[in-house]
């Protein structure tokens, strides 16, 4: 059964310079879709990842990172649209930088594709409806 | 062909108007001609939702026992100040008023998340609205100060007008500098991140009656949910502006002043906005019927966004330092393919006024005519025209 799942990986300095993404994709055929990607000045590693496969080797690759010292956690952070709010002008578009905001060329309605969304916070004061809301 | 607002109205008052939104007549002129379709539609609707900042409401919230008179003192909507400076319990809201205490630019760039819009809106919601009021007292008005809470259902009059709205044309607005801005024009991306439009182009109302032939002071209009009419012209108001030869303003152009009773309207329809790092505004809808009385008439209301130019401008210097230059024109229809071409380099654009809710608009404001509820309006008088020779006057200091 195929699984897909997001999650926040922390990874200490020992393991910032490892091969994790190849690692996960090659050993465990595992598909991996990077939203967010950062080294702290710490040089504490982040990554934001959708992570996609059949679940057994899901549950390997899982049990690989927790073996080399790499916390996991589920996005629990969402960011979602107030439909009821929104009023589609548009000016989330171009603000967004993963492009989670689609207009709709015969409609001009505004789509919000929350699966591209990498949850940086940037449309939620950038709308003037304020009709972005991050759940945590 | 020609045909009289007063033969409109009967056809409309019988249920046999033919309306089309500004959108669907662009198809109908396309396909028909303009000599069939100037026999065939009779009415069509324009419309417009976007942030228009010189909008507010002016209430009159009854007598109090005893009496208290606002002017001269301090008055709050929801902690928003309103201007008393009228008689005893008059007062004008503005769209942009915010509560005193509201940290505005000080923590930049600041949120704005309430203010007179947001009030406006809460109030056609029809929700409560905490009400605090001083004076300094008198013999007639001796009270010195009122708390209670309004809603638009206890007090007398809440009326909209708005003194600038409906702009002809806008500008887009771009940033050339190397750190972000943030303006009314949206978040503005540093060396040319993003480019942002404020109209519904070839929907909206002025833009499909360049000339102003049919819209003038007295015309009955669609204004934020309810009946509302244009009070005159708006101001800023400048039909001398640059057009092109189809006669459409490539820079601002006109404005409509706006009046209405607050009390019909809806939130759908008035929306608090809050731009960030600039301020709180309200979002207005206005609908306009354009009555086709003439071929020129529907040939102007059947533009489209192809053929309606607006500037580029730069919002981290030309704009604030009141230079006249500009980056280029570019077409609405450029602007809504997703990206445009500025100093060689492709910027994607993005929107500030609401064209699906513009959409909307037009669509019950057709219903409405349809279905004769809505009778269109002789104008009383005319907005000046090009012939007037207004221009917009820049302030320039004196000593
Ligand atoms: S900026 Fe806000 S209101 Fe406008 S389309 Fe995006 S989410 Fe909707
Ligand atoms: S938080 Fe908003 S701006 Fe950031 S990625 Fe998600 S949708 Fe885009």
């Amino acid at each position: 059964m195929a699984v897909s799942k997001r999650i926040v990986l922390h990874f200490p300095r020992s393991c910032v310079d490892q091969p994790i993404v190849y690692r996960l994709v090659k050993d465990y055929g595992l598909m991996l879709n990077i939203l967010k990607a950062s080294v702290s000045p710490n040089e504490e590693g982040l990554l934001v990842l959708e992570l996609s496969g059949d679940r057994e080797n899901y549950e390997k690759g899982v049990r690989y990172l927790a073996d080399i010292g790499v916390s996991i956690q589920p996005l629990s952070r969402d960011v979602y649209r107030n439909d009821a709010r929104c009023t589609h002008c548009g000016a989330c578009v171009t603000v967004c930088p993963s492009g989670a905001f689609v207009v709709d060329p015969a409609t001009r309605k505004v789509k919000f594709l929350d699966k591209k969304c990498m949850v940086c916070g940037m449309c939620i004061r950038a709308c003037p409806a304020r009709a972005m809301e991050m759940r945590i | 062909m020609t045909r009289t607002i007063a033969e409109i109205n009967e056809k409309i008052s019988k249920g046999q108007a033919f309306v089309a939104t500004a959108e669907e007549v662009i198809g109908i002129v396309e396909k028909r001609g303009i000599e069939k379709a100037t026999r065939e539609v009779d009415v069509v609707t324009t419309a417009t939702f976007g942030p228009m900042c010189s909008s507010g409401a002016y209430f009159n919230v009854g007598h109090s026992k005893p009496r208290i008179k606002l002017g001269g003192g301090n008055s709050y909507l929801n902690d928003v100040p309103v201007y008393t400076g009228f008689a005893a319990v008059d007062f004008f809201l503005g769209a942009t008023a915010m509560p005193d205490n509201d940290p505005r630019n000080r923590i930049y760039p600041g949120e704005f998340l309430y203010g007179g819009g947001h009030v406006i809106e809460e109030l056609v919601a029809g929700k409560n609205v905490k009400f605090v009021g001083t004076g300094y007292g008198t013999d007639c008005y001796p009270r010195k100060k009122i708390e209670t809470t309004i809603s638009l259902k206890n007090i007398n009059e809440a009326v909209l007008f708005n003194m600038r709205n409906a702009y002809q044309n806008y500008n887009v607005g771009v940033n050339l500098s190397d750190k972000t801005i943030y303006t009314y024009m949206g978040v503005l991306k540093p060396n040319l991140g993003n480019a942002n439009y404020c109209s519904a182009g070839q929907l909206s109302p002025l833009l499909n009656d360049p000339y102003y032939k049919t819209i003038g002071v007295g015309t009955r209009i669609f204004l934020g949910g309810g009946l509302g009419y244009v009070a005159w012209h708006g101001t800023q108001h400048s039909p001398g502006a640059l057009r092109t030869e189809n006669g459409v303003p490539k820079r601002g152009g006109g404005t409509l002043a706006v009046i209405g009773d607050l009390k019909q309207m809806k939130p759908e329809w008035l929306r608090g906005m809050s731009f960030l790092g600039y301020g709180c505004t309200l979002a207005v809808g206005i609908g306009v019927p354009i009555p086709i009385l003439s071929e020129d008439n529907l040939r102007y209301a059947a533009v489209k966004d192809e053929d309606i130019f607006a500037p580029i401008v730069d919002y981290s210097d030309a704009y604030p330092q009141r230079k006249p230059d500009i980056l280029g024109e570019v077409s609405y229809g450029q602007l809504k393919s997703g990206k445009i071409e500025v100093k060689g380099k492709e910027v994607p654009t993005a929107s500030l006024s609401s064209y699906p809710k513009a959409v909307e608009i037009a669509q019950l404001l057709k219903d409405w005519i349809q279905k004769g509820q809505f009778l269109l309006t002789e104008p009383v008088a005319p907005l000046p025209g090009v012939e007037a020779g207004m221009t917009f006057k820049s302030l320039d200091e004196r000593s």
